[in-house]
């Protein structure tokens, strides 16, 4: 297995290089050094000497990816890309264009995403599976019609109009909790609760029906036949027997994302006014602020090739006939 | 046993209940602030984007402003309540008076012509007693030297934030720090924006700049985020000169009256030599501790939470000079309620938060619900907050009343335009055809019916490039642009499009057809944004090209591609905007003077205007103190602009803001940014309503679990049943 996960780093060094060369281009197609020093300096009074300036102190005086100037090796290494690049192989993501350090950055923004990613993540598992199961023990009642049907319905509906529909019902209305802020530690509760609500509600309807096939597939299996026949109650029957062998496709779509839950949600981050990573990168963006796009991007590409890993490793860990080799 | 964990499981559940409860008892529960600080005497505001700058010597921006110009105290300040702006002393002892001397230094007389002045001396005398706020780069041994200054690397490894430092100092603020302030604008490291205006004026400006550049490079190759102390203090600029202990003057380049109003920005205000040091030790940079992100200032406040994620706290700062609130004001002031606290020592509060808040919905509900203490209003909460009375008048809808919302409106000292690029062949240049092309244009483009539906009637139609309230800008009808509008029985009314029509077969175009090749006359419109939200915009803008007959071709791009082709001067229909640095017609009119033009000179001339009656003019009048004669020329140019009409001349915004009842001393003030220390606060009152507004409506989550309760019973039953039955 070891050998198996060596295997896959080298091919993730490829892939990133990609992402980096894809985000670089990007990037650079609809933003030139000279507008990002603009957006930086300001709009007013901006001259043409600090402008030059700006781009030099930064290194995006040089060639985007070739430099002509150079000789050598140099005509690759000299240039943006290179300079700005390599670094982040080393998981040193440098400073933003605006001089703040983003590892800092990354450190302190990534638990407030974190406390409203987890929380989702968990309580909406519980609920889509318990939810899932108590439909697929309804199957083909007015339950399970009806079931379906709203979460249809909840399945088309956008995640921002929970947000907003569930500001207003709420905070707005009910004066329950507050409408959006954040605070450190246990203060953070009561903002966290909204969020966590809107999110595991928003995710009911895909999960539960997903989790549904899942379960309806396997309970005419003939171990849940042997089973019932054995004479156990039908809770036992969905939650020991069902529920465990329906484990593995759960986790490939659970696996895959847990490490994606440190890049956070832009749309709720921002209507919440939640400081995660989610609301950094969306800040990034309309800054034009290339360093912390390219160290965003670079990380949302190593956590994605890192829950890919993580799922094929689970998968040995939940049905023994799998093997990595 | 078992019996006994259930009853003190449920115990403890009551009890945590009941602790819930009392931690709510002092706000109500939807309330973002903690209960300690339910009646504390502070203010409560937002803010949409991290600053990017908090350096007095970086910082050109309204949302940075907030926070820097209640933290700085440059020399002068704008009165908080007189109109017109007046400028009035800060940290200076009075405003000061320029003396003119010649090529020799010799002192000419103050009523000489601008063009016999070789220089203008500014004499600055700040207030003895001044201190800085508590700072770690001020902090100092018992036995002497400072504490912080030599940092080991272990020792900043354990900083994250300024406050890690357990102790901080002050020390008085001296002419020293002005001075040393006014070199680090000349440091091209730091991009002050106004480090290319400054080297015009100040003697000295450029070659410290020079020297500053090389000496920076030579110590760092000019890396950014590399630290580097470049001591300024052994440095000198030949037009700065210390008089004494709390006495300098700044010598300028022949005669610029608008350098005063320089002095009443944060640009100006004091940095100690000894925060320039603190800062640059090496690693402080890296951690995002630096003089971009905490300041170190002797105004009426302090930061004292740099949370630009999170929140930004601004508290008083102990050490405050002290200054009272202004005892006369406009004549109205004093029924206003604007003079009640007159003589009291400022600031009025004690703190100010101010919460990151991106989205407008939950700013908007906030403010509703009593948590921030004023709010803008947008265009999507408008109809909720304001309605227009018979007479066109901006009320307060009945549920803002209810609330006792308050409206303060102010027209902005800014101006909205469309812009003719005068570079281009077929709508620029000085051609008698071109000329009626821009004119029939001016007529037909009704701005009054712009203001009206995209703005909520936020605005005033503009006449001229001089926004209300700005000297040389005449009210009434005397004002009226006679080239768009015709004055019928007493007021302004735009000609008819009959008459543009005219112009346009003037200009060559009959129904906007070329009247040598019948090829109908098509324009370009660069625009910076083609959403949604904007499509409704272009398509009005297209139907008023289409009244002339002309076709309107939308070129919508991002703004950096507007911006480029603005440099460029490959744009040619446009709008664009001006916000006043400072009230002066001055800072207005250099928007249309030739040698700014946008495409040769890189200036702010987007239009590339240039008329050479209108530059001689311009010449002439920006170095003139506000007289008759001042008005004269001002008047002469503003009849070229509108003959030559290279803008539409759009519009003034007018700013509405609304604040609640229990939020005292509000007067708009669109020059002054430093007005936090006016405001008052009456906390009782803010917390009683909070809560009353906010009462926890607790009875649809019981409704809620008692029908979740009621749809599990069938479902229970059936559950049962199915287990009972016989297998089939």
């Amino acid at each position: 297995m070891i050998a198996y996960i060596i295997r896959r780093m080298l091919y993730a060094i490829p892939i990133l290089l990609g992402v980096n060369i894809l985000t670089f281009v990007l990037f650079f197609v609809v933003n030139s050094p000279d507008d990002m020093a603009r957006m930086h300096l300001g709009m007013k009074r901006v001259t043409t000497e600090a402008i030059e300036t700006w781009k030099a102190e930064r290194g995006y005086d040089k060639p985007l990816l070739f430099n002509q100037a150079s000789e050598g090796v140099g005509q690759l290494t000299d240039t943006i890309f290179f300079q700005k690049s390599l670094k982040l192989f080393q998981f040193d993501f440098g400073s933003s264009d605006s001089d703040r350090d983003i590892g800092y950055d990354i450190s302190q923004r990534m638990w407030p995403s974190l406390a409203i990613a987890i929380p989702v993540l968990l309580v909406g598992l519980m609920v889509n599976i318990t939810y899932a199961l108590l439909i697929a023990f309804f199957r083909a009642t007015y339950i399970d019609i009806w079931s379906v049907v709203l979460c249809v319905v909840m399945m088309s509906i956008s995640g921002l109009f929970y947000i907003i529909g569930g500001q207003y019902l709420v905070s707005k209305l009910l004066h329950l909790v507050p409408i959006s802020g954040y605070d450190t530690g246990l203060s953070a509760i009561k903002f966290l609760i909204l969020p966590v609500l809107i999110g595991v509600i928003g995710g009911i309807g895909a999960g539960t029906r997903w989790y549904r096939t899942l379960f309806l597939e396997e309970i005419n299996r003939d171990y849940v036949r042997t089973a019932r026949a054995k004479g156990l109650s039908e809770v036992v029957v969905l939650f020991r027997h069902v529920l465990k062998n329906a484990m593995i496709p759960i986790l490939t779509g659970v696996v895959v994302v847990l490490p994606l839950l440190f890049m956070g949600s832009l749309i709720t981050e921002s209507f919440f006014g939640i400081p995660g990573l989610g609301s950094y990168t969306i800040d990034a963006i309309s800054r034009q602020d290339f360093a912390i796009v390219r160290a965003m991007v670079f990380l949302g590409s190593v956590l994605y090739i890192l829950g890919l890993l993580l799922t094929d490793i689970s998968y040995t860990l939940v049905d023994p006939r799998v093997r990595l080799s | 046993m078992v019996r006994g964990w259930a009853v003190l499981s449920r115990r403890a559940m009551l009890l945590a209940f009941l602790l819930l409860l009392s931690g709510c008892g002092e706000r109500a529960w939807n309330a973002p602030y903690p209960s300690s600080e339910a009646k504390s005497n502070t203010y409560y505001s937002s803010f949409s984007e991290r600053p990017k700058h908090l350096d007095p010597a970086r910082s050109y921006a309204a949302n940075e402003y907030i926070f820097i110009a209640q933290i700085y105290e440059p020399p002068l300040q704008y009165h908080f309540l007189k109109r017109p702006y007046e400028l009035v002393p800060l940290a200076a002892t009075e405003v000061p008076k320029p003396h003119f001397l010649d090529q020799t230094g010799n002192a000419l007389p103050d009523d000489i012509p601008a063009d016999q002045i070789a220089f203008s001396e500014y004499e600055i005398v700040i207030k003895p007693g001044s201190r800085y706020q508590p700072h770690p780069a001020l902090a100092t041994r018992d036995e002497g030297g400072f504490l912080y200054h030599q940092l080991t690397p272990e020792t900043i490894a354990k900083v994250n934030v300024l406050a890690d430092f357990p102790e901080t100092g002050s020390r008085e603020v001296t002419a020293d720090d002005y001075i040393y302030q006014i070199k680090r604008l000349s440091n091209p490291k730091l991009h002050s924006p106004i480090a290319s205006i400054m080297a015009e004026y100040i003697v000295g400006f450029s070659e410290l700049s020079s020297t500053l550049g090389s000496a920076s490079s030579g110590a760092a190759n000019g890396k950014a985020g590399e630290s580097e102390f470049l001591d300024l203090r052994r440095f000198d600029m030949a037009g700065v000169t210390k008089l004494d202990r709390y006495r300098f003057k700044i010598r300028l380049r022949g005669k610029y009256p608008q350098f005063v109003y320089w002095l009443a920005m944060t640009f100006f205000a004091p940095m100690p030599w000894e925060a320039d040091l603190f800062y640059s030790q090496p690693g402080l940079e890296k951690r995002n501790i630096s003089l971009n992100w905490y300041p170190i200032g002797s105004g009426p406040f302090m930061l004292s939470e740099n949370n630009p994620n999170l929140r930004m706290v601004l508290s008083r700062n102990p050490h405050f000079r002290g200054e009272r609130y202004p005892d006369e004001g406009e004549a109205n002031d004093a029924e206003m309620g604007m003079l009640v606290d007159a003589g009291k020592p400022l600031p009025l509060i004690d703190k100010a938060i101010y919460s990151l808040e991106k989205e407008g919905i939950p700013y908007w509900n906030k403010f509703l619900q009593g948590y921030y203490d004023t709010s803008g209003v947008s265009s999507d909460s408008f109809d909720q907050a304001v309605e227009f009375g018979s007479g066109g008048e901006a009320n307060l809808t009945e549920e803002m009343l209810a609330r006792d919302i308050k409206l303060a409106t102010a027209v902005e000292t800014s101006i909205f335009y469309l812009g003719f690029n005068m570079a281009d062949p077929v709508i620029g240049g000085d051609s008698e055809e071109n000329r009626a092309l821009r004119q029939a244009i001016s007529i037909a483009v009704n701005f009054e019916e712009f203001i009206s539906i995209f703005r909520n009637g936020r605005g005033v139609v503009a006449q001229g490039p001089l926004p209300i309230g700005i000297f040389g800008s005449r009210a009434g009808l005397d004002g009226v642009n006679p080239v768009v509008f015709d004055v019928e029985n007493g007021k302004p009314k735009r000609k008819s499009l009959d008459e543009a029509r005219d112009l346009m077969v003037k200009a060559g175009y009959p129904n906007g057809k070329n009247a040598k090749t019948g090829k109908p006359l098509v324009l370009n419109y660069e625009s910076a944004s083609a959403g949604p939200d904007s499509k409704a915009q272009l398509n009005w803008m297209r139907k008023q090209f289409k009244q002339l007959g002309i076709q309107l071709v939308i070129r919508a791009t991002d703004y950096n591609r507007f911006q480029e082709k603005l440099r460029k001067g490959t744009g040619q229909l446009f709008m664009f905007g001006w916000n006043a640095d400072y009230p002066d017609p001055e800072n207005f009119l250099f928007l249309l003077y030739g040698p700014n033009g946008k495409v040769d000179h890189a200036g702010e001339n987007a239009v590339n205007y240039d008329n050479p009656e209108f530059n001689r003019l311009f010449d002439q009048m920006k170095n003139m103190d506000n007289s008759p004669k001042r008005q004269q020329i001002i008047d002469k140019m503003v009849d070229i602009l509108r003959h030559d009409a290279p803008w539409i001349w759009g519009f003034y915004p007018k700013g509405f803001s609304l604040y609640h009842g229990w939020y005292g001393n509000v007067k708009p003030n669109l020059m002054a940014n430093n007005t936090l220390k006016y405001k008052r606060i009456d906390p009782e009152v803010r917390n009683q309503r909070q809560q009353s507004w906010n009462p926890p409506v607790v009875w649809p989550l019981v409704l809620l679990f008692l029908l979740l309760v009621m749809t599990a019973i069938p479902a229970v039953m059936v559950y049962r049943r199915h287990e009972r039955s016989a297998a089939r």
